[in-house]
């Protein structure tokens, strides 16, 4: 097992990708000769050229589309958008063509394109560079969302959605960037379903996904040296299809569940969730199931309210607490 | 050339130049964060084309638009305190060094989405044609949106419909690390006008007279109800794209010469010998320019941040979930 950063495995992964299959191509913003934004792409350009590891010009609908448009003949692009903020420029071709060929076409047609980007808020990037879209994406059928919480995963699932004949849309974190972990020295393929006990536990499930996991796990260690509550971490790095499975197997040995996101509450990962237990498993509950989440505004720039607005480890313990009536 | 004028324009660019060594500095300090994106070697684009502009006109800049504030008449504290994320800031400590907005000033804000500012500054045109007002719509973006689909959409409905607007191509050749022949296959950006049956006009953006007499034109064009008009300007930017970006894809040799065409430096030189600026009236305003910088800065730094995290949400407090249990 190397230790690698976040965007040294996805760098991997897509440097694999590119030297297995000469149909893998990489476009995006800046990802050729000045090497990605968070350098995912670092060096590619320059091993594989221009005409495989695209700069295109500011046109995110347009050159999402041209990957779709290209995918449908036997390209596998992966597609980078530089933030999830403007993948809102992309929506059409990623909803209306991607996502929905397969079925309009009655299966003659297929869209096998990977998107990355990365969401969440970062540091005071203000209101139109702090969303968190996973929610929106997840919403749509057709297309695939993952979102790796370490560089293992974040590696398995760039080479699984490349291999993937769906659109899979892959969610990032402007934060995780430089975050290190163990990944794998031989090829290694994450299922792009499913979910990841991250923590084994009794007491409570902590359901988190991508960044959130982190402050579930550090939750944890915090809530099991200072008030004995063991709890289970479980990490959805699948979204969409979410794993009903998983879900129900957790919440049915701890009879609880908490569900940390950093996106606000309103039809998100932790309603999908709360849902999900309602219809799995609602007679195994102890207590009523609880979301952490982000405040219901746009991203404030002054840091104080910025940090006020996003949820961490703290708001996850202090949720156990109250659910233990401890607070 | 007025004197006066001059003198303005010279002030301006250096308030500007100083403001945005400033809100470097604060930002090494820890005072600002996230994304900030600083002008100098622009400053004659925004002079030229914002002091050719009435108080009537309205302004939808992007994100690399403290000048723009400031040349609007935002007080440098105030753009100061923005940056800071303070309530003495022009949008409250809310926004940002990317979202200033003075609607007093009829400055409609910066947007961070890059070609964001086009249809929305047609939206404002639209009301000033229905009005049959005789003002304008100054929008401004960069080289790299004019390849977003919001700019073909909104020439061309602003030619349609004959939409008083100044669309104000500030070209500096890049769009961050990508140079212009490398993102349009049309690097000469005015030209794209030709495909609305648009007037349009490229200027040197290094030269703040040129602009200025450009923008003047052109805006009495936009006034007389002839329809819409794209201004290029072509200029560089001295630093990297944001505090984020060195710049290290441009050569030194091509940011040297560009420095040694610097807007404020040729207007210096060229305000003295033409006998325009007194080289003691030089002083004085380097002077001024710099005690309005340092005050800037001291305000910001006392300013208090703002506390209410649902403020302007909606238009009355909604009753609705607002997130943590
Ligand atoms: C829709 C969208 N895509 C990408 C970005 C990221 N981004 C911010 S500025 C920028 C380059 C813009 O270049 P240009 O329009 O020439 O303006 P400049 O920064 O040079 O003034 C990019 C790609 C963005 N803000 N919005
Ligand atoms: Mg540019």
């Amino acid at each position: 097992m190397a230790v690698m950063m976040y965007w040294e495995a996805i760098r991997r992964a897509q440097d694999e990708e590119l030297a297995r299959d000469p149909m893998v191509i990489v476009m995006g913003e800046d990802v050729g000769v000045a090497g990605g934004t968070y350098k995912a792409t670092k060096g590619l350009y320059e091993k594989y050229g221009a005409e495989r590891v695209i700069d295109t010009p500011i046109s995110e609908n347009g050159f999402t589309g041209l990957g779709i448009g290209a995918s449908f003949i036997g390209v596998r692009p992966i597609i980078e958008i530089m933030s999830v903020n403007f993948a809102w420029l992309a929506m059409d071709q990623i909803f209306n063509s991607a996502a929905k060929v397969r079925y309009m076409s009655g299966g003659q047609l297929e869209a096998p394109v990977v998107i990355r980007s990365p969401g969440g808020t970062a540091h005071q990037l203000g209101a139109q560079h702090s969303a968190r879209m996973e929610k929106v994406f997840m919403g749509v059928a057709g297309l695939r969302v993952v979102t790796p919480s370490n560089p293992r995963q974040a590696y398995g699932l760039v080479k699984s959605a490349v291999r993937c004949n769906d659109p899979v849309f892959i969610n990032e974190h402007e934060l995780m960037y430089n975050m290190k972990g163990e990944v794998p020295d031989e090829e290694y393929f994450h299922p792009l379903e499913g979910s990841e006990v991250a923590r084994q536990g009794r007491d409570v499930t902590l359901f988190g996904y991508n960044i959130s996991v982190h402050w579930c796990l550090e939750a944890a260690e915090f809530l099991a040296s200072h008030h004995g509550i063991d709890c289970e971490v479980v990490d959805l790095y699948s979204l969409s299809p979410l794993d009903r499975a998983g879900i129900k197997a957790s919440v049915s040995k701890t009879h609880r569940a908490i569900i940390a996101e950093e996106a606000e509450a309103p039809v998100g990962v932790g309603s999908e969730v709360m849902a999900i237990i309602n219809e799995e498993c609602f007679f195994e509950l102890d207590a009523a199931p609880v979301r952490v989440s982000a405040r219901n505004v746009p991203i404030p720039y002054n840091h104080r309210l910025e940090k006020a607005a996003i949820p961490g480890a703290k708001d996850v313990v202090h949720a156990v607490l109250k659910m233990f009536g401890k607070q | 050339m007025q004197r006066d004028l001059v003198r303005q324009f010279f002030y301006d660019m250096l308030l500007a130049r100083l403001f945005e060594q400033a809100a470097a500095e604060q930002y090494v300090q820890g005072n600002i964060a996230g994304f900030l994106h600083l002008y100098p070697g622009e400053e004659a684009v925004a002079v030229g084309t914002l002091r050719a502009a009435d108080p009537g006109d309205y302004v939808v800049s992007t994100y690399r638009e403290h000048v723009h504030a400031l040349v609007r008449g935002v007080s440098a504290d105030a753009v100061m305190a923005e940056l800071f994320g303070r309530v003495g800031g022009c949008s409250r400590g809310y926004g940002g060094s990317m979202h200033l907005f003075d609607v007093q000033r009829r400055f409609l804000g910066g947007y961070a989405i890059v070609g964001e500012t086009l249809p929305i500054a047609i939206g404002v045109g639209y009301r000033l044609a229905m009005n049959g007002a005789r003002d304008a719509v100054l929008c401004y973006f960069g080289d790299g949106a004019v390849n977003q689909g919001t700019f073909h959409e909104s020439l061309n409905m602003a030619a349609l419909w004959k939409l008083p607007v100044l669309f104000i191509c500030e070209n500096n050749h890049y769009q961050i690390g990508t140079e212009i022949h490398r993102h349009s296959a049309m690097a000469e950006i005015y030209r794209r006008a030709c495909a609305y049956g648009m007037a349009a006009k490229r200027v040197d953006g290094m030269d703040v007279l040129a602009v200025y007499g450009a923008a003047r034109a052109a805006l009495e064009h936009v006034r007389e109800g002839l329809g819409p008009y794209l201004l290029e300007c072509e200029t560089y930017r001295y630093r990297g794209h944001s505090m984020a970006d060195s710049g290290a894809y441009r050569s030194a040799l091509e940011v040297a010469e560009l420095q040694a065409r610097d807007p404020l430096l040729t207007l210096r030189a060229r305000a003295v010998e033409e006998g325009w600026i007194a080289a003691a009236e030089i002083e004085a305003l380097e002077e001024k320019a710099q005690q309005a910088v340092e005050s800037a800065v001291r305000f910001a730094a006392q300013s208090p941040p703002p506390d209410d995290m649902y403020h302007g949400v909606y238009a009355q407090p909604v009753d609705l979930y607002r997130g943590q249990p």
